[in-house]
């Protein structure tokens, strides 16, 4: 780093000169200037001076005003850590109280490696930091103020965290009050800024000085991509970006090297434990929840179904498993998968957030009370793979009903399968491998048969309007299917077609969805996915449900702005649905009718026309499609736009589900 | 409530807009008045909101058209649902309404296989 030739203004001393100063101020003599002032009569004519104007004509002016700049503020050093951290983007909406650390990005940083990336709310830019990571497997650092932004930001961290997904998130603060120079700053300072969303990240730090600064920011980085991975928070003090680097510092600071550990990986007699009873079992079935972290993940998964023949459930939170492998079960959820799982010998749970709830069975929402069974069948054995059994929080309620299984491995379950895989293997002998033949013929038939109904339930309502979302979903397969695809939205909203319909094998066919559910994650989700695949030419794709885009629309612009492409096909019906099956449920509980549960869940009158609405952010935009005839070659349209680098939005009025 | 409009969009779906079905032809099964008054329940009670508009299902609802329950059975199902349909009251819907939701479904045309969908058929090759 070069030495600065201005002089540089300890912050201590220039504290301590400034309270002199204001001492010395208020202390009025009588008989001075000051006191002729306050004996004078008011003249009438001229209206009396503010308290702020007086201050500022009569005081004192700080004995350390006359040092204007400084070569060399803390922000860049801040800059030079948070660089060696391998940042591609910096998402952020603006915000004063990390100013200088915005000036050092885009000046001494040269706002490369990170590059600046405009979001119109800090909730779109910690979703698209979400979006990139499911693409990318690189997380993002994110900036916000450490108080109104942070209140804006903090869903889309909870869905992150849910998700289990890495966000870097600096907040902006000043914790030395002298320092705070308006009612602005005040409201805009926090004493522990990271407290707010403490329940819902994995570590943060409120550094005091640089060097500490540079430690925790790159410990934040290293706790962040250990499994179970999670967001991080670092408050970044505005006198330690703003003020000049103090002389000690220029001379001593350094940039602590960052290790990744290598993620944890199931004890060796456990996975051996493990493989026994899933070779021996009769009827093995996988289910899988965050299991491939990395490509390779979905290799060695395909490995260990394929040794064993065993039926793959994928509760779709990430791409774990290609859609058209034989051993591919598309049932996901609720009555599906509890009839595979109820014919199942053995259960390995894989990474599974909820894997109570993939056991048994609850008293539907239908009927009163509750009741539940476990719905595995006597003598089942359940073993679980998670680095969720490393790391949890008390607060909120993510990590569902407490599991009794009969063998728990507290580790990452990519890390794990090879010496699963190796072990499976190893015990396999011939009338086992006989036997999983069998049962892997049995369960490709039947691969077979639910693809086939799953066409001719696409069938129906083919030429409807609005639109089904079979239909939207085809259409859409159909004009993209020979490009390099990836399709960076959820399919719970539109009945899981793609997952059940389109030929998705590679690790950026598709990434899940919001982790918490928490609506308003889809548009910057997929706008950050989006930039992840655009170094790679790939054709990005989202359905877009209507209700979420509402949340922060602005991110349309973003898109438009930095010229992402990605192809947006708006799920439009107009209403937030599920919200009004729980009404229908809710109305049928009490016995009352249930014409009115359209009332405050209906997004109609007047209809949204989100073709306008993305024109009006620079985008390109057709539609509302009505007729199905139409999707296509509204699609293909868009499609062309997007080829050339930019984003498109193609409206279409839709069916609910 | 602006949901009717959607109701002329799917019955013109399932008679404008669908003439090419194979099996396209309304097999009526109940008399009109009653097919009316179920297409009016169907949209007010909400039914399209799981099951569709055209009756095609999907994750949160079964599949309705082309149903072979008899009125009887779709009566004794609502009633006592054994997935997560909410439970109708009589007090709620009627026998004699579920009779025409039943006798609108049965009017609706028989969907096309998917193999005389040039489109599906194409892609459930690939």
């Amino acid at each position: 780093m070069a030495k600065s030739k201005t002089t540089s203004v300890s912050r201590r001393g220039f504290l301590k000169r400034t309270a002199a100063g204001a001492a010395a101020a208020l202390a009025v003599k009588p008989g001075s200037v000051a006191a002729q002032a306050q004996t004078e009569p008011v003249r009438p004519a001229a209206p009396p001076a503010s308290a702020r104007t007086v201050a500022l004509e009569t005081s004192t002016p700080p004995p350390v005003a006359d040092v204007y700049t400084t070569d060399r503020p803390g922000a860049d050093f801040m800059v030079d850590v948070l660089k060696s951290l391998d940042f591609d983007y910096i998402f952020a909406n603006p915000g004063s109280s990390f100013r200088g650390l915005q000036e050092s990005f885009i000046n001494y940083g040269k706002n490369t490696k990170p590059e600046w990336i405009t979001c119109c709310h800090e909730e779109s830019s910690v979703a698209m930091a979400h979006g990139y990571f499911k693409i990318e497997g690189k997380p993002i650092l994110c900036m916000a103020h450490g108080t109104v932004g942070l209140q804006h930001a903090s869903m889309a961290l909870y869905n992150a965290y849910a998700d289990r997904v890495p966000v870097y998130l600096v907040l902006g603060n000043e914790q030395e009050i002298a320092f705070r120079r308006s009612d602005v700053e005040w409201t805009h300072s926090v004493q522990d800024a990271a407290a707010m969303v403490r329940d819902y990240t994995k570590w943060d730090d409120s550094p005091v000085s640089l060097g500490h600064f540079a430690e925790s920011a790159v410990r934040a980085y290293k706790v962040m991509m250990t499994p179970p991975m999670e967001p991080v928070v670092i408050a970044a003090n505005g006198g330690l970006q703003e003020e000049p680097m103090p002389e000690d510092d220029r001379r001593t600071l350094r940039v602590p090297k960052l290790v990744i550990p290598s993620p944890p990986a199931g004890d060796a007699n456990a996975v051996v434990d493990a493989a026994k009873l899933l070779v021996n079992a009769d009827n093995p079935v996988i289910v899988c929840g965050r299991v491939a972290r990395t490509p390779n993940g979905i290799k060695l998964l395909v490995e260990l179904a394929e040794t064993l023949q065993a039926d793959v459930i994928d509760r779709k939170f990430r791409m774990n498993f290609p859609s058209r492998h034989p051993l591919f079960n598309t049932a996901a959820a609720p009555p599906d998968l509890s009839r595979v799982v109820a014919g199942a010998d053995v259960v390995l749970g894989l990474e599974v957030p909820d894997f109570w709830n993939a056991t048994h069975a609850q008293t539907p929402i239908n009927r009163m009370g509750m009741a539940s069974r476990p719905i595995t069948k006597q003598g089942a054995k359940l073993i679980t793979i998670t680095s969720g059994d490393l790391f949890s929080r008390s607060n909120y309620q993510d990590f569902g009903r407490y599991a009794e299984v009969d063998l728990a491995i507290a580790a990452d379950a990519e890390a794990t399968l090879p010496s699963l895989i190796e072990a499976c293997k190893r015990l396999m002998t011939p009338e086992r491998k006989r036997i999983a033949e069998e049962r892997g013929r049995k369960l490709a038939a039947e691969h077979k048969r639910t693809r086939d109904r799953d066409f001719d339930l696409a069938a129906i309502g083919w030429d409807a309007s609005p639109i089904t979302t079979a239909r939207l979903s085809m259409e859409l397969y159909n004009v993209i299917r020979k490009e390099d695809w990836s399709f960076v939205s959820d399919t719970t909203f539109i009945s899981w077609w793609p997952v059940r319909l389109w030929d998705m094998d590679k690790p950026y066919h598709f990434i899940g969805g919001h982790g918490a559910y928490g609506v308003g994650y889809q548009a910057p989700a997929a706008v950050g996915a989006a930039l992840a695949n655009k170094k790679h030419g790939r054709i990005s794709v989202n359905i877009q449900c209507d209700g979420d885009l509402n949340y922060a629309p602005g991110v349309l612009w973003t898109a438009a702005h930095h010229r992402i492409p990605l192809l947006n096909v708006m799920h439009n019906n107009r209403g937030y649905h599920q919200e009004r099956m729980f009404l229908q449920d809710m109305a049928s509980r009490a016995g009352r009718g249930i014409e009115n549960t359209h009332i405050g869940v209906a997004l109609d009158s007047p209809n949204i026309n989100y073709a306008t609405l993305a024109k009006a952010y620079g985008m390109w935009s057709t539609g509302p499609i009505e007729n199905p005839k139409d999707l296509g070659p509204a699609l293909r349209a868009a499609l062309e736009v997007v080829k050339k680098g930019e984003p498109a939005l193609v409206d279409v009025v839709t069916q609910a589900r | 409530m602006k949901t009717i409009p959607f109701v002329t969009l799917v019955f013109a779906a399932v008679t404008a807009l669908a003439p090419s079905d194979s099996r396209g032809a309304a097999q009526p099964t109940a008399p009109a008045n009653n097919i009316q008054n179920g297409r009016r329940l169907f949209e007010r009670d909400g039914c399209w909101e799981c099951h569709g508009w055209a009756g095609q299902g999907g994750r949160d609802g079964a599949r309705l058209a082309d149903t072979a329950l008899t009125t009887a059975q779709l009566t004794r199902y609502v009633r006592k649902p054994t997935g997560a349909m909410p439970a109708y009251i009589d007090k709620v819907i009627s026998d004699q309404e579920l009779a025409d939701i039943w006798a609108y479904l049965k009017s609706m045309p028989a969907p096309k296989p998917a193999k005389d969908i040039p489109l599906l058929n194409e892609l459930k090759g690939q």
